[in-house]
């Protein structure tokens, strides 16, 4: 535990990194920005589990394991979403959401 | 003294976030993140779980930022300009994730969380024992299936990255 800080400040810390997240997802135009906008949601969500984790529970392990588990699905998706990025860019030369009409194989 | 480390750290995650989402160059956006990644990992540290921290200092700073800035210099001119958002629509926008941000405030304040005042560290034994446990409660079948994942990802990857090759023989028949 952080001495002389609440559960209810961190919380407040990740919603407001949560919504950050969204905001750059809805308004960013680049397939790009959308991505690093989803690695904010995920990761305010994985500092959730590991707050609630030794705050609420602190004698058991399962926020942690499944904070390894988010992260690792995170490193694959992104390794993914990066490669049909640049599939894409060879494609039709723009990375620009609005440009994006065919992602067919 | 680990109250202002947390105020100063969130502090800067919730800047070089708004600065991330906001940034018009991508690049700088990019390295943006990587400093909202260091000050979560610097959350970890804070409450003592040291292990996720490294993790999360060398898979995101290390491997998933790379990653992106790799795709920044592949598909971008580093000196472009992002096409923006209508200003309507960022007020929208910005008004609806407030909304958002207040229920969820007002959700987490008005909840009584039942807190244990511990002092307990977790060492990187617990969870290496915890993560290859066969018993109730181990977690050894998900982290089996996460190392298959990571092998379908890294397969998968490859073959869309390869793209246009793959395909050029089924043209030619055509």
């Amino acid at each position: 535990m952080i001495a002389g800080i609440s559960i209810y400040e961190i919380l407040t810390v990740t919603s407001i990194l949560f919504f950050i997240g969204i905001y750059g997802f809805i308004t960013r135009k680049n397939l790009i920005s959308v991505l690093i906008s989803i690695e904010l949601i995920l990761n305010a969500s994985v500092i959730n589990f590991v707050v609630i984790n030794k705050y609420l529970y602190p004698d058991m392990l399962q926020g942690v394991v499944f904070s390894i588990f988010i992260i690792a699905v995170a490193a694959a998706e992104t390794a993914l979403a990066v490669s049909i990025i640049i599939n894409l860019y060879r494609q039709i030369s723009s990375v620009e959401v609005k440009d994006t009409e065919v992602m067919k194989y | 003294m680990e109250k202002y480390i947390f105020y100063i750290l969130s502090f800067i995650i919730i800047a070089f976030a708004v600065a991330s989402v906001s940034s018009r160059k991508m690049l700088r956006s990019v390295i943006y993140l990587l400093f909202v990644l260091c000050g979560i990992a610097g959350i970890y540290f804070l409450i003592d779980y040291n292990f996720l921290a490294a993790i999360q200092l060398t898979v995101y700073a290390g491997g998933i930022i790379v990653l992106i800035i790799f795709s920044v210099l592949l598909v971008h001119h580093i000196e472009m300009e992002l096409e923006m958002a209508k200003v309507s629509r960022k007020i929208l926008t910005g008004f609806l994730c407030l909304l958002g941000l207040g229920v969820f405030l007002y959700t987490i304040y008005n909840n009584d969380f039942n807190v244990i005042e511990n002092d307990i560290t977790t060492s990187t034994a617990d969870i290496g024992t915890k993560l290859l446990s066969y018993d109730a409660g181990g977690f050894i079948l998900p982290f089996e299936v996460v190392s298959v994942l990571l092998l379908a990802a890294m397969i998968g990857a490859i073959v869309i990255a390869k793209g246009r090759k793959l395909t050029d023989k089924n043209e030619e028949a055509l």
